[in-house]
């Protein structure tokens, strides 16, 4: 059986300042995967979401979403940034942000009416958001503030997402609520990809895991290749004691 | 009212507007400075495009020097890529040896050239009305009333365009990069638009002054509303209310309108910085005080919780036991009492069923460190409230 490619990155070189922070990535991700990107502090793990984003210009190889350039391919794509990347004392409300998800699909001008509005209540609705809608973003805690982010990826009604550590700085209660969401999505044929940093949550919370560290170490199944060679190649330092369950 | 009168409030007013609306993203933009930069390297772009045009009004001259304006801030973001200085000293790098470049031009060509330093970092909006447009002999009104008009105009056309664009690239970079919405774009367009409000606002309000209009608006508003829509509104009714009662200030004062108009924006400012009802200086003071005694008071009745022995309950004991003056422990004591936490009998203090219920539920809220629910006890407990 040949398997769907949601993602396909070749050759990536992506550089600051001529400096390499992605080496000659390759990399598929097959359709419907819940996969998580692990590797340590500089690895490269954003930059890899924003290059395959078109938010960084790589300085080599190609990626291709559903074998097409992104920018034929947005509307499959929703995307959640690192919570730090905002500015949350920025003059709005909970809605307001979760609405932004839509202006993608509205395109240049056009405003979002009734339709995107009914889209962002049931999206924050659905990450239990629903009484703070109309509260001011700085008014929200850490926890819910990645909740409202998390809505406006799903008000994106995409088939790809791609999420920049949505676990940071939330509590236990709003990661399950997270988690949860993020595994109906796989469960629905959609197909994500979460920069994460817990190790130990892994093998729980994902199908599928890439490890990175400025090139690529390993990535496929997480039954298969999640284990302490690929930790201590991705790591540099032995992690037989960290995971051993 | 004269003429001249209503002429130079009417162009202080459209000024102030159409500074106000850029103004607010850059402010939101945290590059508040970078229209300081712009307002002084646009002088080399006027001095030449004078040469060309002799005309201060002339729409070549305001395109040649806001072209200067998005120069500059192309060179500051160069010289800050090279990693080697921080943005601000490569703002401080950029605009001063332009705007140098300009104040040479003037002092060499001094006498053929009807502008000076003066006038340009201070602008004379008084002379405004001297300046008139005439068509096929018909006289239309001041020049800088409709080169003004004309920018304030396209300024909010584009804002109509182009707002949910402007706010989610200035929100949100990644994300606008990826719905495609390129924060390259809306930048240089916003800087386009700062520059060309910036030179066709100079020649009124002076290159120093236009600052102001630009940024203390929007930093007014910021401390009103959590609204973007707002936001902009208030800051334009900020600009306008400003460049009049300025005027009238000048008036008064017999001083430079546009130092007084700028006086008003300064002290419209500190007021709303004092009285604002969240952000305020004396909101947050009193919030403040408010949560002490809060703390207090929790304190208080904890401690109440943990002694059932009589002596550790006596009212003058409480004083020095839990080491408060005697004004705060009155305080702490009147407000649980209020609001019937605890009852006093023969000088011992206990706790009231519903002082014990409130305690516990504060003791909840410490260990799990929720701040929303503190809000409801207080609406459940009448705290603060009446």
């Amino acid at each position: 059986m040949e398997q769907k490619f949601a993602i396909k990155v070749d050759d990536l070189t992506v550089a600051y300042d001529y400096k390499p922070v992605l080496w000659d990535i390759d990399l598929a991700v097959p359709e419907g995967v819940l996969m998580a990107i692990v590797g340590p502090n500089g690895a490269g793990k954003s930059t890899l979401i924003k290059a395959v984003l078109g938010i960084i210009k790589p300085i080599a190889g190609s990626i291709s979403i559903y074998d097409k350039p992104y920018k034929e391919q947005r509307k499959l794509v929703a995307y959640v940034p690192q919570k730090g990347s905002v500015d949350w004392d920025f003059p709005t409300t909970a809605i307001d942000v979760v609405m932004m998800g839509t202006y993608g699909s509205l395109g240049w001008i056009k405003r979002p009416g009734q339709k995107e509005k009914k889209a962002a209540l049931e999206a924050l609705e659905k990450v239990g958001m629903l009484p703070f809608k109309n509260r001011q973003i700085s008014q929200l805690s850490g926890g819910q503030q990645q909740r409202v982010f998390l809505a406006r990826a799903l008000v994106q009604n995409a088939s790809i997402y791609f999420m920049d550590e949505p676990f940071q700085g939330v509590d236990a209660s709003t990661e399950i609520a997270i988690i949860n969401i993020l595994k109906e999505l796989r469960k629905a044929g959609k197909t994500l990809v979460v920069v994460h940093h817990d190790l130990q949550t892994v093998p729980e919370y994902f199908d599928w895991v890439t490890f990175l560290n400025v090139k690529k170490i390993a990535a496929g199944p997480v039954k298969e290749i999640f284990n302490d060679d690929n930790l201590t190649k991705t790591y540099g330092i032995n992690y037989k004691v960290a995971i051993n369950k | 009212m004269t003429n001249p009168q209503i002429e130079i409030q009417l162009i202080g007013v459209v000024v102030a507007m159409a500074c106000a609306i850029p103004g607010v993203f850059l402010v939101l933009r945290k590059m508040s400075l970078i229209s300081d930069a712009i307002s002084h390297s646009i002088l080399p772009g006027i001095v030449i495009g004078f040469f060309i045009t002799q005309d201060l009004n002339s729409p070549l001259l305001i395109l040649l020097a806001a072209l200067t304006g998005v120069i500059t801030v192309v060179l500051v973001e160069v010289i800050q890529k090279t990693g080697l200085v921080k943005e601000d000293t490569a703002i401080g790098l950029v605009f001063p040896s332009l705007f140098s470049i300009g104040v040479i031009l003037i002092a060499k060509n001094a006498n053929d050239v009807h502008l000076d330093v003066d006038a340009v970092l201070l602008g004379e909006l008084a002379f405004a009305p001297f300046d008139r447009l005439f068509i096929s002999g018909m006289d239309m009104g001041p020049k800088s009333l409709w080169v003004m008009g004309i920018i304030l105009i396209i300024t909010i056309l584009l804002l109509f365009l182009f707002f949910k664009e402007l706010k989610v690239s200035t929100f949100d970079k990644g994300l606008s990069a990826a719905l495609g919405f390129s924060p390259f774009v809306m930048h240089y367009g916003l800087m386009s638009v700062s520059s060309i409000t910036v030179v066709g606002a100079f020649d009124a309000v002076g290159a120093i002054l236009v600052v102001a209009f630009m940024i203390a608006p929007a930093a007014t508003a910021y401390l009103l509303t959590a609204n973007l829509k707002k936001m902009l509104l208030l800051s334009i009714l900020f600009g306008a209310f400003s460049a009049i009662s300025g005027y009238w200030l000048a008036h008064i004062l017999d001083a430079s309108i546009s130092g007084s108009m700028t006086t008003v924006l300064g002290l419209l400012f500190f007021g709303v910085y004092l009285f604002a009802p969240n952000k305020g200086l004396l909101s947050v003071l009193y919030r403040q005080k408010q949560q002490r005694t809060e703390v207090s008071l929790i304190t208080f009745l904890l401690h109440l919780n943990n002694h059932s022995e009589e002596n550790e309950r006596h009212i003058n004991h409480l004083n020095e036991h839990i080491n408060w003056q005697k004004v705060r422990s009155k305080t702490v004591v009147d407000l649980a009492l209020k609001n019937n936490m605890i009852s006093i009998s023969n000088n011992i203090v206990s706790l009231t069923e519903k002082g014990k219920e409130f305690t516990n539920l504060a003791l909840k809220y410490i260990m799990t460190n929720k701040d929303e629910k503190i809000e409801y006890m207080k609406d459940d407990f009448f705290l603060f409230r009446g």
